[in-house]
């Protein structure tokens, strides 16, 4: 990376959902789907977030964004801590970071055209009004690759492929500097996803965009990201160059992520060692102790289960957390 | 000749909808063989769960109508069998495992009722004798505790383990051809490969064949002896494992391979895409389905669908086109 300047820092964020039980609603216990996350996106790169369903990948994403509050922990956007803002200072904020979610038919209102999604954000902030904004809207939609004569149209018209461009043109329109993609592409065909990604990463270039990419697609995130972090029940297990992961995996849940790919290649996939992680994630409601991959890693010994492993630099730029590396 | 298994010959399958009627399976032939894993590859809408259900007799009518084809299992064509009959192969001697874990098992009924059913239906057994099979069952798909789980509901067990069941189910009956229809789709790549390893060792225990219904060609490669891609309702390409990888020829495929990530690349290359969306056709086509999306496509191909044609005897392509030289593919 040429520019290291940094963008965002998440520093300890922890995010913590209450369950509540009974008629008087008390507390019981509480879902630690983000328990400590520390990381750092630098201006102009792809920072991946991988992990199987349920390890807080997206939950990160969102309390980044501050779509919800976090427990604890501080979110650094260039010097302004997000935890701190009110509200319309954060409302004004959010003109700097988007999102791109994962379901592009859930995430559509389908009562309103293409001009009012991709348009809402100029209104809602009165930077454009009438045909400032048909201009603006048309404008974005040659951005993503899409017809703009389509600008009246309403979502139902529209395949997968394409209203995941619509997200992304909405997403664009505040011209803003971070975008956190959720999944993007994991609801779309083979062939749509490859659209996709290749699109992503032009608006990258053009724009200098800034992107953290939520995906559980290891492969994908390889081939789009710059830096990887790794997610198991809620902590970041290792983090690295993303040629550095691939070559040198050092956390044993790493290791069998990258196993499990499956690879379309038949004779490397008939002559490969698969190491298949057993059982599945555990409830975040109670984590394990000490190290959380404990209960499935294939190296755990009694140390594992009594203190959870440092978050240490073993090499240039890899940190990981494990005791047994 | 060798005897199969199941022949599937010109089978069509039309949707009637308010748009006009949709082709959905527009003359599709297969041969399964015993004791063999067929692959078949497309993205949706290209006709392949539609292709299995037909043989099935699943596919809802109206609006779906099977309006060709035979599907010859033992001699007996599947199509042309009365209901009665139909219900004894389905679940018995061919079975299905559906892609959707979460909706297809039914919430309300135990696991141990719902693995209990087609026992006590297709063979037979008495409700002690069909629950001593279904703990089997669930040991064989790997569910620990199986006495214990068989009075939980679904929503006690996680996905990878409602798909387990599902497995167990379609297996309850010894049936000769399992079919998956995206078994893996919904799941984690961990769950993936957990289920897939799964199916490996119950294919070399069991023997049966198994037809498994995928978009992902990196599933279908470690998995598949043979492999079949289907586009708008075609099959365009049909080759073993190794030579379809090795030598793709059909210009979807190669488009296919291209779009996915190569997990060995260092440096950042643009994926390759293939432009445009797959068809829906309201017409039985008079060029080749593929030809708008085609970079090799010359006017030929929009006069004339090309048929499957053997290149040599383990593969058989339907395109005009020499795509040997890849220079279309940079």
């Amino acid at each position: 990376m040429t520019n290291s300047e940094v963008i965002v820092t998440v520093d300890n964020l922890k995010m913590h959902f209450p369950i509540y039980r009974g008629v008087i609603r008390r507390k019981v216990g509480a879902v630690h789907a983000v328990d400590g996350v520390s990381f750092q996106v630098k201006k102009g790169e792809t920072l991946g977030l991988v992990g199987e369903s349920g390890c807080g990948k997206s939950t990160t994403g969102r309390t980044i964004l501050q779509l919800y509050k976090p427990t604890a922990g501080k979110v650094y956007f260039k010097d302004t801590d997000l935890t701190s803002l009110r509200s319309e200072q954060m409302r004004l904020m959010r003109r700097e970071m988007q999102m791109i979610f994962q379901d592009p038919y859930a995430s559509l209102n389908p009562r309103m055209t293409v001009r009012d999604i991709v348009g809402e954000p100029l209104m809602s902030f009165g930077l454009a009004s009438g045909k400032q904004i048909d201009e603006r809207v048309a404008e974005l939609l040659k951005l993503v690759r899409l017809n703009p004569d389509y600008i009246g149209r309403y979502p139902h018209e529209f395949s997968g492929g394409q209203r995941q461009r619509i997200g992304i043109a909405r997403a664009l329109a505040m011209n803003p500097s971070f975008i956190v993609c959720d999944e993007p592409i994991s609801a779309l065909d083979v062939s749509i996803q490859a659209q996709v990604v290749n699109l992503l990463e032009e608006l990258q270039a053009e724009f200098g965009l800034t992107y953290l990419f939520i995906a559980h697609d290891l492969s994908m995130v390889r081939h789009i990201s710059d830096r990887v972090a790794v997610m198991y029940l809620g902590v970041i297990v290792e983090l690295t160059d993303r040629n550095e992961l691939y070559r040198n995996p050092l956390h044993p849940y790493t290791q069998a992520l990258l196993s499990a790919i499956p690879i379309a290649d038949p004779v490397f996939s008939a002559a490969r060692h698969r190491q298949v992680l057993e059982g599945d994630v555990p409830s975040p409601v109670n984590p394990p102790s000490g190290c959380r991959f404990r209960t499935r890693c294939p190296i755990a010994g009694p140390i594992c289960a009594e203190k959870q492993p440092e978050w240490r630099e073993v090499g240039p730029n890899h940190y990981v957390a494990c005791h047994k590396v | 000749m060798v005897d199969h298994l199941l022949s599937v010959q010109d089978l069509e399958t039309q949707f009637k909808t308010p748009e006009g009627i949709v082709h959905a399976v527009n003359g599709v032939s297969f041969d399964l063989s015993e004791g063999e894993t067929l692959g078949v590859v497309g993205e949706s809408g290209c006709g392949k769960s539609v292709t299995m259900l037909s043989v099935l007799r699943l596919v809802q009518s109206p609006p779906g109508k099977i309006v060709a084809g035979k599907a010859l299992f033992h001699g007996k064509d599947l199509l042309q069998l009365n209901s009665e009959d139909i219900r004894a192969v389905r679940g018995g001697q061919i079975s299905m495992v559906f892609q959707d874990p979460m909706t297809s098992l039914n919430p309300v009924m135990t696991i141990g009722d719902q693995l209990a059913e087609p026992l006590m239906l297709h063979l037979n057994m008495t409700r002690a004798q069909a629950n001593k099979r279904s703990v089997e069952l669930l040991g064989l798909v790997g569910i620990p505790r199986a006495e214990e789980r068989l009075k939980d509901y679904p929503h006690q067990y996680s996905g990878g383990m409602r798909q387990r069941v599902m497995i167990a189910m379609a297996l309850s009956c010894n049936p000769q051809i399992l079919i998956a229809d995206e078994p893996t789709t919904a799941l984690d790549v961990t769950i993936q490969a957990q289920i897939i390893e799964l199916v490996k060792r119950l294919r070399e225990e069991l023997g049966m064949a198994i037809i498994w219904i995928t978009h992902d060609l990196g599933v279908v490669a470690g998995l598949a002896q043979r492999v079949i891609v289907m586009y708008g309702g075609f099959i365009i390409e049909e080759a073993e494992v190794k030579e379809l990888y090795a030598n793709p020829r059909h210009p979807y495929t190669l488009g296919l391979l291209g779009s996915l990530p190569k997990i060995h690349e260092e440096s950042r290359t643009k994926l390759y895409s293939i432009e445009g969306m797959p068809p829906v056709l309201y017409r039985k086509p008079t060029s080749c389905p593929f030809a708008p999306r085609c970079a090799w496509a010359m006017e030929r191909c929009w006069n004339e669908n090309p048929v499957l044609e053997s290149l040599n005897p383990n593969h058989r392509v339907a395109c005009f086109a020499d795509t040997t030289n890849g220079s279309k593919h940079a």
